[in-house]
């Protein structure tokens, strides 16, 4: 089963192309046509990842990968070069070299399907929440969502419109309650109700403050006591426009809930979200979104090679 | 007494001199680690650039005190210039104490403008002003509703006509605060990519048409390299007034606010550090200046070290030449010792205020020779006493030295002035003093 594919490269285009300054015109500032390694090629390239938020050490490693590679290449035009880097760039962007990247979360064995949603203040999880319900509404899957943020104003609002949008049922309590007791009910209700998936919206945590991370265990360890399998998939969601901080929120988050998988936000911008190539390294969590916009049909299946065209 | 005199200002001059001047190569290990510290702390690639080679640019030829390193003097001087570039001037907010003021906050989504604009409210509601929110973000699900739960909780009104043009919701905002007596109206408008040109001139007519006193950009602490862009992009179209930094309760190092400081140049206001309305503050520069570079310790270190060579060294020194009756005995041994420890410039260029001084004035280092080999050839009498010095004298010392007798009577009529001068000297402006007079320079 094809969940929902939805690539729609324009999208991500759009926002990408606009400032975006791609190796190949900054190469041709210097070079035409043929280019040998050199360290102008190499700065340009370094600028290019360093802006795009992969960090110091990942850019330093996937230029290594580059030359590595060069090495066996008899065609050294500019050309090639890029081809290549791309190349080593999509390769760095599998948590193992086996991994197809075309995910489908498995539903059919495990009904009802839970899927939790965490990542600090802002991100974009209540929008994701609303997106993912109206996409598996839209393959023809029943879906409930549970509104566990009890804490920030008009959280519950915000995800009832989301849910009246995506045409699902929501759960959700006073503000201030229990969000663990909300999550346990959203559960529940998957279960007596038969719903093929629920999804758990959280509030918006810092990973440095322990009290809150500690709340997720709770909400957690109360979804796996009704069904063993679940949470089925723990969603981070990370804003495209964070920086080497993102690395750090993914470890921390790693530590309380085991995250399963990214969900990469706000990629309709110029931000390029560069910073998971080291999440996906250092703690071998693949992508599985891309967050295009604000609209309900603004999310779409992370797709490595789009990604490294739009990249570089 | 004269030979301790000088084994003193010896062992001071010996302790002042380490490892010379900041060159390119000896601080090159330390500037490639900050461009990556900074590089790691979100600073922008090309504002990381600019900012080390315009620092390493000024602080080269710097002299370096002898407990610390160049690497350790270079990272304070990059401390203190990014803590001079963060911070810079009309960093308050101006709220106009006839009329309505009126401030309209910005920025892309999920940056924490709602949160900011109730902390505000309720900050400046502390105050005794009388603020006004306004629900201008007609587009997120909730975000009226967000903003009046929020007012609620502190006591402010919310202005709200629902979803209609925001530009309309602006305008009459405004003649509802006059119509009830409010004198500071906060407008929250939607998030917004710089890229969404649409949006983008809505927020530009908001502020056009209501005359915003204050607009201001907020902006996520923990954006990475893309700050740039956004920033410039919404300067650009509102030609904000300042910066709000949301989320520092994490533990991102900030470094985008370094990015958007060097590209738009405006001041920032405010910081965010908490979802609870009274977590916001004022902007410290030199907070963040250590939370992008890290490195308190050296900076500590260097501060020490540039503390206690101001206290004591330079007060010993002063002291020794104050107290003590300075001939040409001395001058002699100082002339060595001086000689021994590399340049001149270089150990004047270490007393405190005195690099400023003395950058103009270029000291002739070989006349340094010429003065040794004239009191060379004096008798340790005549050392002493330069008076004693008549015709004849001079003559033969000239001839002994192989110098000019002109530079023989140049060199005694600079000491004699230097003499006088020490005499009158008070303890803070003697280096100065020393300095500022161009005639004792050795030619
Ligand atoms: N441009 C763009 N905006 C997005 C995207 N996803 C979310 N947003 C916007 O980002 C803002 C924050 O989104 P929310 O879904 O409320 O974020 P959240 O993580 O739930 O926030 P908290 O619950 O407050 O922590 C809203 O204005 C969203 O419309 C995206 O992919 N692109
Ligand atoms: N930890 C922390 N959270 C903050 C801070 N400021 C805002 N937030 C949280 O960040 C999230 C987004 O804040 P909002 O004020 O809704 O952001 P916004 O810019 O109005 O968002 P949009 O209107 O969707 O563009 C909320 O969860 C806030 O509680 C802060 O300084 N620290
Ligand atoms: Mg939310
Ligand atoms: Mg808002």
């Amino acid at each position: 089963m094809k969940l929902f594919k939805n690539i729609n490269i324009d999208k991500l285009k759009t926002g990408l192309n606009k400032t975006r300054e791609k190796i190949v015109n900054k190469i041709s500032e210097t070079f035409s046509g043929k280019a040998i390694i050199d360290e102008t090629f190499i700065d340009r390239i370094e600028e290019v990842l360093i802006s795009a938020d992969l960090g110091v050490e990942m850019t330093e490693l996937v230029i290594e990968d580059l030359k590595t590679r060069m090495k066996k290449e008899e065609d050294r035009s500019t050309e090639r070069m890029i081809e290549i880097l791309k190349k080593a760039l999509v390769s760095n962007l599998s948590v193992n070299n086996l991994e197809s990247f075309d995910y489908t979360p498995d539903i059919e064995s495990n009904k009802p399907f839970v899927i939790l949603i965490v990542g600090v203040n802002g991100v974009g999880k209540t929008t994701t929440v609303g997106k993912l319900a109206y996409n598996f509404r839209q393959s023809g899957l029943s879906v409930i969502i549970g509104a566990a943020d009890t804490f920030r104003a008009a959280a519950n609002e915000q995800l009832t419109i989301w849910a009246d949008r995506a045409n699902v049922e929501i759960v959700s309590k006073e503000k201030g309650s229990d969000p663990s007791a909300v999550a346990y009910e959203t559960v529940s209700k998957a279960i007596s109700q038969k719903h093929d998936i629920a999804i758990i919206d959280t509030a918006g945590r810092l990973h440095n403050k322990s009290n809150l991370m500690e709340e997720l265990s709770k909400i957690k360890r109360v979804i796996s006591k009704l069904i063993p399998h679940a949470p089925d998939e723990i969603f981070l969601v990370l804003d495209g426009a964070t920086g080497q901080n993102a690395l750090i929120q993914a470890q921390e988050f790693m530590k309380t809930t085991k995250i399963t998988g990214l969900i990469i936000t706000k990629l309709d911008g110029t931000a390029k979200g560069g910073v998971v190539f080291q999440i996906i390294k250092k703690l071998k969590i693949p992508v599985r979104y891309i967050g295009v916009g604000e609209g309900i049909t603004d999310l779409q299946n992370f797709d490595p090679v789009t990604y490294v065209n739009v990249l570089c | 007494m004269l030979e301790d005199l000088s084994l003193k200002i010896d062992k001071a001059l010996k302790k002042i001199t380490g490892q010379g001047k900041l060159t390119e190569k000896n601080i090159s290990d330390t500037l490639r680690e900050i461009r990556i510290i900074l590089l790691d702390a979100d600073v922008n690639f090309r504002v990381a650039k600019e900012f080390i080679d315009k620092v390493t640019q000024k602080a080269l030829g710097q002299e370096v005190l002898a407990s610390i390193t160049p690497g350790q003097l270079i990272t304070k001087i990059i401390y203190d210039e990014l803590t001079e570039l963060l911070g810079g001037s009309n960093s308050e907010l101006t709220l106009n104490p006839t009329g309505i003021t009126k401030i309209i906050v910005v920025g892309l989504q999920g940056s924490g403008k709602t949160t900011f604009c109730s902390k505000l409210a309720k900050t400046i509601k502390g105050y005794g002003r009388k603020p006004l929110l306004v629900a201008a973000d007609i587009y997120r699900p909730a975000a009226i509703e967000q903003l009046k739960t929020l007012g609620e909780s502190i006591g402010v009104p919310v202005y709200s006509q629902g979803i209609i043009d925001p530009r309309d919701i602006a305008k009459s905002s405004l003649d509802y605060a006059k119509a009830n007596g409010f004198n500071t109206v906060i407008i929250d408008t939607a998030g917004r990519l710089h890229v969404d040109e649409q949006l983008m001139s809505e927020v530009a007519d908001i502020k056009k048409l209501t005359e915003a006193n204050e607009t201001l950009f907020v902006v996520d602490s923990m954006t990475g390299q893309d700050a740039v862009n956004s920033a410039k992009a919404f300067n650009e179209k509102v030609d904000f007034d300042g910066i709000v930094l949301t989320k520092l309760d994490g533990d991102s190092r900030g470094g985008c606010a370094l990015s958007i400081r060097a590209v738009v140049g405006k001041p920032i206001k405010f910081i965010s550090n908490g979802e609870k309305l009274e977590m916001m503050d004022v902007f410290y520069p030199d907070r963040l200046a250590s939370r992008i570079l890290g490195k308190g310790d050296v900076i500590s270190l260097v501060e020490k070290a540039q503390q206690s060579f101001d206290d004591k060294e330079a007060e010993k020194l002063e002291e020794k030449f104050r107290k003590n009756k300075f001939d040409l005995e001395d001058f002699l041994k100082q002339i060595r010792m001086i000689k021994k420890m590399g340049s001149l410039s270089s150990i004047i260029g270490m007393i405190p205020g005195m690099n400023k001084a003395i950058k103009n004035e270029q000291i002739d280092e070989s006349a340094l020779v010429k003065v040794e080999a004239i009191i060379h050839s004096m008798t340790k009498e005549e050392r002493r006493n330069p008076k004693i010095l008549n015709g004849n004298r001079r003559k033969r010392i000239s001839r002994g030295s192989g110098t000019s007798i002109q530079d023989v009577n140049r060199l005694l009529k600079q000491f004699a002035e230097m003499q006088k001068m020490m005499s009158k000297l008070n303890q803070k402006g003697f280096m100065n003093s020393v300095l500022s007079k161009k005639n004792i320079k050795f030619s």
